[in-house]
């Protein structure tokens, strides 16, 4: 609960915060100070269960350790976020105070669908999330290519917002006991109803659409590539990964009973994500746009969780979450500080600037999953996941083929980097 | 001896030594410095590796040579090294190659030397890593630690189409090893137990898996690309002439004289003992793959111009038959390869040498361009047609005591891959002898004619190597004390 109301609180402070603060660099230190707090006061709920509020949540939230532990590592993503980028936000444009009110609200509601239990509360997480999401790819407002993706993330947002709505409602009306929570969605082992089957693909739908899984995926490259490169980085890694550990709770509590039914359909989904993804990846010039693809990549791997619906599989996806928004925030803090996003743009970094180029290395073969780097370890959790669920061992054959085919791609920037020479402008600023 | 005294063993002085050697070279600025501690390092090891031989029983010894912490407990997976026989000899090899390496590639001078020694020492530790690591686990570690510098190193430090061809090697070796990882997890879930605690990566829990026969036939598939990929084997070899060609010529004779054997060794390891089903099933497919690759890579080495890619597909050929012989179960195959595995490892490096004295002093590696080199340099002459005549596996020379072994091995299997196999004997003899013909007899031209003979540092390095090929050539029993007990266990396993 500490989670929810503080970031909420801290949301509003920093609104209001801003109509008075005139420095730039002020919100950036007060957000910082405000989520270190926030971290504090859930891990003193996460030690003794102890919440500063008394809220009579009706059992529509749920607050145990792992999910505690989950909103942990997310807001500590945010965290290095902030440090890291912090400078970078300030540059966006005017109303610095409001982007950290926006991503604050976007906290909140990261710790609601993190505890869910209620689809009510799921609904409501989900568009709280993403609300402010559209405001921030639109905040560079003379830029036409954010305009277009704030207006394309909108509609296509509002748009499985509305299926899922139409699931929710019909799951409502399917479950014998009339009721949102999500353990009583169904009873038993009976054979699934219709409206219970037509829900459950609607919401399966709406959920891929926000982790951009293929094949609704097509508005991820444009809104990465049109957004503000820092609210990118934010994005692609804390926001798909909390939508990522809401979809596995919403399928693992509400239909988990029934997984041999619906497992078929994850198999397709994985399968196509890991092809789409690493396919078009190969094919990007664009750095940024080529970690939009990548980022789909790698959505596929983390589909492995929901495919294998295991403890293993979900202690493997919180590592996997932390893993690659880690690198991800990483590789995008470097990419912002870099003009020319082209694969060329990289050319050389490593003469000029060896330590950025050796970090960017580390991030890169992190992402690719080489050993001895957390992206292995999480990687290797997942297919242990996987095979350890027995069936459609081809999937993971196919994975780690397109594991394979995924160090084409991040290798080709590290080359840039280390093995072309430095371009007569280099198009990087001194740090 | 007693456990209690014994502070650390011969594996893990063998692996980290050089592991801590080469993140120390990192630091060391000065090239002549570097190139003197890599050479240094270099020599220790090999120290250690002699030593080593000499507390080789495996009862008496056996804390000496066995190491085991915990590592990834939850997971069933100790830190766990050991040396058996073969493994032995491989880092012995190993051991040998570094230093003779380091020595005879001194006068080449590289560009941030100190990174391009560190990466070197990282790779030899790697390699050590394969070579004795007794969990699976920690064998897939050491292995992408041996193939990451190496990747480096090429890509670095190598020809001018160096960016595609080690892009090439890397891309390769990735998905082989990835498809391992696949094959190892499997297989690890099917290793005596119930949960994570209790199932396990250590070799005798891989041995003991229980997969139904379908299971072990394609999971085979898995290990086998990944290590068909390594040494290469017919029709994986394709990264091979490029990636040898374009890397910087130490590190190529990394590649061939031991990573090669990195593959070879980990069939023999992995692949033998836990599906010997598969194998059998498999025999015929496999060992006609390596023979057609032998025939094959012999008809190119025959039209190659570029000395570099003509010692690569002659390498081929060699391991092709290797390969073969593994894959013939017998005994006589086995304790081939074994002899052969090292004595490969001695001449290629010998080979590497000469060709990089060659083409350091007349700035080409062109067959046609060269000639008569034997009047300018005598001794670098003399040195050559030991190392070629060992390539064709004459007899006093180290690689007949292993072909003879693996062809007989490979006679008791099937009599027409013999004949098919034994005609690559004399392509061998037909593209070494016309390769010495061209390049070291005949006119002296203009692009010869500044050829100086070799230095007596050089002379030793060969010097060094052809007691090796004559002596094993003539008495090669020290190699078969070695290996023989890892020969019999592994066939006991099998039969």
């Amino acid at each position: 609960m500490n989670a929810i109301i503080l970031t909420a609180t801290w949301g509003v402070v920093m609104m209001l915060g801003g109509a008075f603060i005139k420095s730039k660099s002020t919100p950036k230190y007060l957000a910082i100070t405000g989520l270190v707090l926030i971290i504090i006061a859930n891990c003193i709920q996460m030690n003794n269960g102890a919440s500063f509020f008394t809220v009579d949540v009706k059992n529509m939230l749920v607050f145990d350790s792992f999910n505690l532990t989950f909103i942990n590592v997310v807001f500590g993503c945010t965290l290095l976020y902030f440090l890291l980028n912090g400078r970078d936000i300030e540059k966006v444009g005017e109303h610095v105070s409001e982007y950290f009110a926006l991503l604050f609200f976007i906290l909140c509601g990261i710790a609601i669908i993190s505890t869910f239990n209620s689809l009510l509360m799921l609904f409501i997480g989900i568009e709280i999330v993403s609300i402010p999401l559209y405001i921030l790819t639109g905040s560079d407002k003379r830029n036409l290519k954010s305009n277009e993706a704030a207006l394309k993330y909108f509609l296509m947002g509002a748009f499985s917002t509305g299926i899922m709505l139409l699931g929710i409602a019909m799951l409502y009306g399917g479950s014998a006991t009339g009721s949102f929570f999500i353990e009583n969605i169904i009873s038993g082992n009976a054979p699934m109803p219709p409206l219970i089957a037509a829900g459950l693909v609607l919401l399966l739908v709406s959920m891929s659409f926000k982790v951009s899984a293929a094949p609704f995926h097509f508005w991820t490259p444009d809104v990465y590539d049109g957004a503000p490169t820092v609210f990118t980085s934010f994005m692609a890694t804390i926001v798909k990964a909390a939508a990522f550990y809401a979809f596995v709770r919403l399928f693992e509590n509400a239909f988990g009973s029934m997984h041999e039914q619906w497992q078929t359909l994850i198999v397709i989904l994985t399968a196509a994500t890991l092809l789409v993804g690493n396919l078009t990846a190969v094919f990007q010039q664009s750095v940024k746009r080529m970690l939009a693809y990548s980022s789909i990549a790698q959505a596929g791997f983390m589909l492995f969780a929901l495919f294998a619906l295991s403890n293993m599989a979900k202690e493997g996806l919180v590592l996997y979450a932390a893993a690659y928004s880690l690198a991800s925030i990483g590789i995008f803090a470097i990419l912002v500080r870099i003009r020319d996003y082209t694969i060329d743009g990289f050319n050389g970094l490593a003469k000029q600037q060896p330590v950025l180029a050796i970090t960017a290395t580390i991030f890169l073969l992190s992402l690719t999953g080489i050993p001895l780097t957390a992206g292995f370890q999480s990687k290797f959790y997942m297919l242990m996941a996987a095979v350890q669920n027995g069936h459609h061992t081809w999937l993971v054959i196919f994975a780690v083929l397109c594991a394979a085919i995924s160090a084409y791609y991040y290798f080709r920037v590290i080359q840039a980097m280390f093995l072309r020479k430095v371009p007569e402008m280099p198009c990087w600023p001194k740090i | 001896m007693d456990p209690k005294n014994i502070w650390i063993t011969f594996p893990e002085l063998l692996t980290w030594f050089p592991l801590l050697a080469g993140l120390v070279a990192f630091f060391i600025r000065s090239e002549k410095s570097v190139k003197t501690w890599a050479i240094m390092a270099g020599l220790i090891t090999l120290g250690i590796s002699v030593v080593s031989l000499l507390y080789a029983d495996p009862v008496k010894h056996l804390h000496l040579n066995n190491v085991s912490y915990f590592w990834l407990k939850n997971l069933g997976s100790n830190f766990t090294l050991g040396l058996d026989g073969m493994g032995r000899m491989l880092t012995v090899l190993t051991a040998i190659s570094f230093p003779v390496i380091f020595i005879a590639t001194y006068s080449t001078s590289y560009k941030n030397a100190h990174v391009f020694y560190g990466l070197m020492l990282l790779t030899q530790a790697g390699l050590m890593g394969v070579f004795t690591a007794m969990d699976v686990l920690v064998f897939y570690f050491f292995w992408e630690l041996a193939v990451i510098p190496v990747y480096f190193l090429a890509s670095r430090w190598g020809g001018e189409r160096r960016i595609l061809a080690t892009f090439k090697f890397f891309v390769y070796t990735f998905a082989g090893s990835l498809l391992m990882l696949v094959g190892i997890i499997y297989v690890y879930m099917h290793t005596p137990g119930t949960d994570f605690s209790s199932h396990s990566f250590s070799m005798n829990a891989m041995y003991s898996a229980l997969l139904s026969p379908t299971e072990k036939n394609w999971v085979f598939w898995l290990f086998f690309i990944a290590f068909a990929i390594k040494m290469p084997v017919f029709p994986f070899h394709s990264w091979q002439p490029d990636t040898y060609e374009q890397a910087p010529t130490a590190t190529t004779m990394v590649l061939s004289g031991i990573m090669v054997k990195m593959g070879i060794f980990a069939v023999i390891r992995w692949i033998l003992p836990i599906f010997p089903e598969a194998v059998l099933q498999f025999d015929n497919i496999i060992i006609g793959l390596s023979v057609v690759g032998m025939i094959y890579a012999s008809l190119i080495a025959i039209k190659q111009d570029d000395l570099k890619r003509f010692v690569a597909w002659s390498s081929i050929a060699h391991i092709g038959l290797m390969c073969a012989a593994i894959f013939t179960r017998s005994e006589m195959g086995l304790q081939g390869v074994m002899i052969q595995m090292f004595s490969h490892g001695i001449n290629i490096i010998g080979m590497w040498i000469v060709v990089d004295l060659i083409e350091k002093q007349t700035g080409t590696r062109k067959i046609s361009e060269l000639g008569g080199i034997a009047h300018k340099a005598p001794a670098l002459t003399i040195f050559l047609v030991v190392i070629a005549l060992a390539n064709i596996a004459l007899p006093l020379t180290n690689a007949f005591v292993g072909e003879f072994m693996m062809f007989s091995g490979l006679f008791g299997f099937n009599k027409i891959y013999t004949a098919v196999a034994g005609l690559s004997i004399i392509l061998a003899a037909v593209y070494t002898l016309n390769m010495v013909q061209k390049v070291f007899y005949g006119e002296t031209n203009a692009i010869s004619a500044g050829m100086q003979d070799i230095s007596l540092g050089q002379k030793l390095v060969l010097g060094v190597l052809v007691v090796f090929i004559f002596g094993f050539g003539v008495y090669p029993q020290p190699l078969f004390d070695l290996t023989k007990d890892t020969v019999a266990a592994i066939l006991t396993r099998i039969n």
